[in-house]
C-alpha cells in the first residue's frame, strides 16, 4: 500500500502528537498538576494511527480507560482533550470527564471508558448505524478486556448480524499487572476471535505500515458486507498501567529492552529514512511543530476556566 | 491491641480466617498479580495492598487470581459457596457491580430463598466504594443504597480498623452473602484493633457521640464526617447523638428510634444522591415509627443527583463534607413551627 509523502508526514505527525501528548503528562502528573487516574498510551500510537488513518469522522471507534491515543488519532482538538485532563470547564467534556472517559461524538469518537468490556457491545450498535451508512464500526480492546464477557456476546452478536465491525486487540502482554500468559486461555485473541466465525488476523503493533496494511483489508472486506473481522497487534506499553504503578511485574531490563528496541516512532523513522521516502530533517521539523502544539495545549490549560459548583447538576436531564 | 491501618486488618482479617478454615478460598482481579509475568506472581497482592503476601500462604488454588471476568467472579463464588467453600469476591471498584449485577441480585441473593432454605450460600463480596479522588464517573461510586435494597443479602459498612475486623470476620464465617463495602479513603486509616479472636454481630450500630440535640445517622466514610461536624457543633452548644450504624441490612432501628425518641431531630448523611437512597429510606422509618417525637423536619446531607463528576472543583461541591453537615444541623436547629 503506497503512501504519499503528505500521508507519511501525518501519520507520523499523530503518532508523534500521542507520544508527546503522553510524556509531557507523564512529567505533570508528578507535578501533581492532574488529579485522578490516568493510564497512559505512550508505546502504542502506530495501532491508534494505524487503524484511524483509514477512518474518517463517519466511521465510529469506541476506546478503553487507555484513551487519549485512540482520540488524538481519530482527530478529537487535541487542546480541549487537554484541558479535559486538567478538569477545565474548557475541556471536551467540560471537566466531568478527566481523561478515562474522553469523548467526541460530533468526530466518531464514542468515548475512553471507565469500564472494561464496555464498549464493544456498544461499537455492535455503533456497527448497525455504519452498515447502513455504509462505514465502519472499530472497537479498540485490549488483551485484558477480551476476557469479559460483554467482549464475547459483542462478537458473536456481530458475528450473527453480519455487522461491519472490526475488533481491535492491542495486545501490550498486561492487564495492570496480570501478564496475558496467565489470563488469555485461548491460544490467541486471533484464534478465540475466528472460533466466533469472523475473519481473524495479526499484524505487528510495533510497525505502522503493518497495521495500516492489514487495517486496510479489513475495512475492505467489512464494508463488502462480509461480516466483522478481528484483528490482534502485538505492542507494548511504555509506561506503568496507570500513573503511580511500581511494576514490579516486569523482568529486569524489560522496559529499557522495549523502549530500545520496540518503539514504534524509531520504527517508522528508520523505515521512511533508509527507504528515502522521507528525510530525517522534515521528520525533526514535525517533532518542533508538535512539541509546540503540547506547550500550548498545556499552558492554555493551566490558565483556563475552572468549573464552578453550579455545573455539577448540568447535563442530567433533571436534578435534585 | 495493635494499631494497623485499615488495609492491613483487611488483608490480616483474611489471613486469620483462612488460617483456622481450610475451607476459605478468595478470587479477584490482581489479588495475587503478577501471573504470567517475569516479575512473577506475588507482584501486587491487590491493588489496594489488602492481600499481599496470602498467595505465598496459602497458595494459587485458595488464593485465586482471576481474569477481568466480574460475572464470573461472582458466579465462581457462589458456586463454590453453594458446594461447602467460604468464598471471598473483590471487585475491585464498587462501580463494576454492573458488570456481576445477574450473580449478584438473581442468583446469591436468592439462593436460599428459592431452595426453600436448604442452601448455604457463605460468601463475602468485598467492593471499595466511595469519592475523593478525583476518579470521575466510573470509578467513585457509593452503591450500599442497591445491594441494601435486594432481600437476601446482608450490607456492611465499616469505618474504624476495629470494626473492620470484627465485622469482616463476622462476614466471612456468616452462612449467607454479605457485601462488604470499603471505603477508598478509609484504607490508610490508622486506629487500635483488639488482637485474637473478634467479631462484631450484625445490626449494632455504634454511638460515636452522644448529645440530645439532633440525632446523625452515618455509615463508611460519612461516619468521620460527621463526626468532625459533631465535635465542632458540640463547641457551639448543639449536642449531636452521631450513631454509626456500621451495617445498612440489617438495620439497627432500635438504636435510631431510641436515639430520635430523644433529640426529637433527625439529619441522615449519606453519599450517595439522594432519591431512592438509604438516606430516604432512614428518614421515612423515622417518618413512620418517630413521627410524634419530631420537633423539625427531617434533613439530609447527600450530594445531588447527578453522577461523580470529575474536576477538583465539581467532586468538591458534589461531596458531602463537615461544613454541609454543620451548615444542616443549624438549620435544623432554627427551625420554628409555624
Ligand atoms: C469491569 C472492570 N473491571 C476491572 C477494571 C480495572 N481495570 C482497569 S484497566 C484493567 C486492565 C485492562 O487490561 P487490558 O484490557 O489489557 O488494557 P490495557 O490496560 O493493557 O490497555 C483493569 C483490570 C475496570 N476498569 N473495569
Ligand atoms: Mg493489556
Amino acid at each position: 500500500m503506497q503512501l504519499s509523502r503528505e500521508a507519511l508526514i501525518r501519520a507520523y505527525r499523530q503518532m508523534k502528537t500521542i507520544r508527546m501528548f503522553e510524556e509531557r503528562l507523564h512529567d505533570e502528573i508528578a507535578l501533581g498538576e492532574i488529579a485522578g487516574f490516568t493510564h497512559l498510551y505512550a508505546g502504542q500510537e502506530a495501532c491508534a494511527v494505524g487503524v484511524c488513518e483509514h477512518l474518517d469522522p463517519t466511521d465510529y471507534i469506541i476506546s478503553t480507560h487507555r484513551g487519549h491515543g485512540h482520540c488524538i488519532a481519530k482527530g478529537c482538538d487535541v487542546i480541549a482533550m487537554m484541558k479535559e485532563i486538567y478538569g477545565s470547564s474548557e475541556g471536551l467534556c467540560e471537566g466531568k470527564s478527566g481523561s478515562m472517559h474522553i469523548a467526541d461524538v460530533g468526530v466518531g469518537m464514542l468515548g475512553a471508558n471507565g469500564i472494561v468490556g464496555a464498549g464493544a457491545p456498544i461499537a455492535v450498535g455503533a456497527g448497525i448505524t455504519a452498515k447502513s451508512n455504509g462505514t465502519v464500526s472499530i472497537c479498540f480492546s485490549g488483551d485484558g478486556a477480551c476476557n469479559q464477557g460483554t467482549t464475547f456476546e459483542a462478537m458473536n452478536m456481530a458475528v450473527v448480524l453480519k455487522l461491519p465491525v472490526i475488533f481491535v486487540f492491542e495486545n501490550n502482554h498486561y492487564s495492570e499487572h496480570t501478564g496475558e500468559a496467565y489470563a488469555v486461555g485461548a491460544e490467541s485473541m486471533t484464534a478465540r476471535s475466528a472460533a466466533f466465525g469472523m475473519k481473524a488476523i495479526k499484524a505487528n503493533g510495533i510497525d505502522f505500515f503493518d497495521v495500516y496494511q492489514a487495517m486496510g483489508e479489513l475495512i475492505e472486506y467489512c464494508k463488502a458486507g462480509n461480516g466483522p473481522a478481528s484483528i490482534e497487534l502485538d505492542c507494548e506499553r511504555f509506561y506503568g498501567h496507570f500513573e503511580g504503578d511500581p511494576q514490579r511485574y516486569r523482568g529486569d531490563g524489560e522496559l529499557d529492552r522495549i523502549r530500545e528496541e520496540r518503539d514504534c516512532l524509531k520504527t517508522f523513522r528508520t523505515k521512511v529514512t533508509e527507504a528515502k521516502l522521507l528525510e530525517g530533517a522534515e521528520l525533526d521539523t514535525v517533532d518542533s511543530e508538535v512539541a509546540d502544539l503540547i506547550d500550548r495545549a498545556v499552558a492554555q490549560s493551566k490558565t483556563a476556566t475552572r468549573p464552578t459548583a453550579e455545573d455539577v447538576t448540568t447535563n442530567v436531564y433533571i436534578s435534585y | 491491641m495493635a494499631v494497623k491501618m485499615i488495609r492491613d486488618v483487611i488483608r490480616d482479617t483474611i489471613d486469620e480466617e483462612m488460617a483456622r478454615d481450610d475451607s476459605v478460598i478468595m478470587l479477584g482481579e490482581d489479588i495475587v498479580g503478577g501471573n504470567g509475568s517475569a516479575g512473577g506472581p506475588e507482584a501486587i497482592g491487590g491493588i489496594w495492598g489488602t492481600s499481599g503476601g496470602l498467595w505465598a500462604k496459602y497458595g494459587p488454588d485458595r488464593v485465586i487470581d482471576t481474569p477481568i471476568s466480574e460475572s464470573a467472579i461472582i458466579g465462581a463464588a457462589a458456586g463454590a459457596a453453594l458446594t461447602g467453600k467460604r468464598a471471598i469476591a473483590e471487585i475491585m471498584f464498587a462501580d463494576f457491580i454492573g458488570v456481576c449485577m445477574d450473580q449478584i441480585w438473581n442468583q446469591v441473593a436468592k439462593f436460599r430463598y428459592m431452595f426453600g432454605g436448604k442452601s448455604k450460600c457463605p460468601i463475602t463480596i468485598r467492593m471499595p466504594y466511595g469519592g475523593g479522588y478525583n476518579a470521575a464517573p466510573q470509578h467513585s461510586q457509593s452503591i450500599h443504597q442497591f445491594v441494601t435494597a435486594m432481600p437476601g443479602l446482608k450490607v456492611v459498612m465499616p469505618s474504624t480498623p476495629a470494626d473492620t475486623k470484627g465485622l469482616l470476620a463476622a462476614a466471612i464465617r456468616d452462612d449467607d452473602p454479605v457485601i462488604f463495602l470499603e471505603h477508598k479513603f478509609l484504607y490508610a486509616v490508622k486506629g487500635e484493633v483488639p488482637d485474637g479472636d473478634f467479631i462484631l454481630p450484625f445490626g449494632h450500630a455504634r454511638q460515636v457521640t452522644q448529645g440530645d440535640d439532633i440525632t446523625i445517622l452515618a455509615t463508611g466514610m460519612m461516619v468521620g464526617m460527621a463526626e468532625k461536624a459533631a465535635r465542632t457543633l458540640a463547641q457551639d452548644g448543639i449536642g449531636c447523638d452521631l450513631l454509626d450504624l456500621r451495617t445498612t441490612s440489617p438495620l439497627d432501628e432500635e438504636a435510631i428510634l431510641d436515639s430520635v425518641e430523644r433529640t426529637g431531630r433527625l439529619l441522615t448523611v449519606d453519599e450517595a444522591p439522594p432519591r431512592c437512597s438509604f438516606a430516604t429510606d432512614l428518614s421515612a422509618l423515622v417518618a413512620q415509627k418517630a413521627f410524634a417525637s419530631l420537633r423539625a423536619p427531617i434533613e439530609m446531607v447527600t450530594p445531588p443527583h447527578s453522577p461523580v463528576p470529575f474536576a477538583r472543583e465539581l467532586e468538591a461541591a458534589y461531596l458531602p463534607s463537615p461544613e454541609k453537615i454543620m451548615a444542616k444541623a443549624v438549620q435544623i436547629m432554627s427551625y420554628r413551627r409555624g
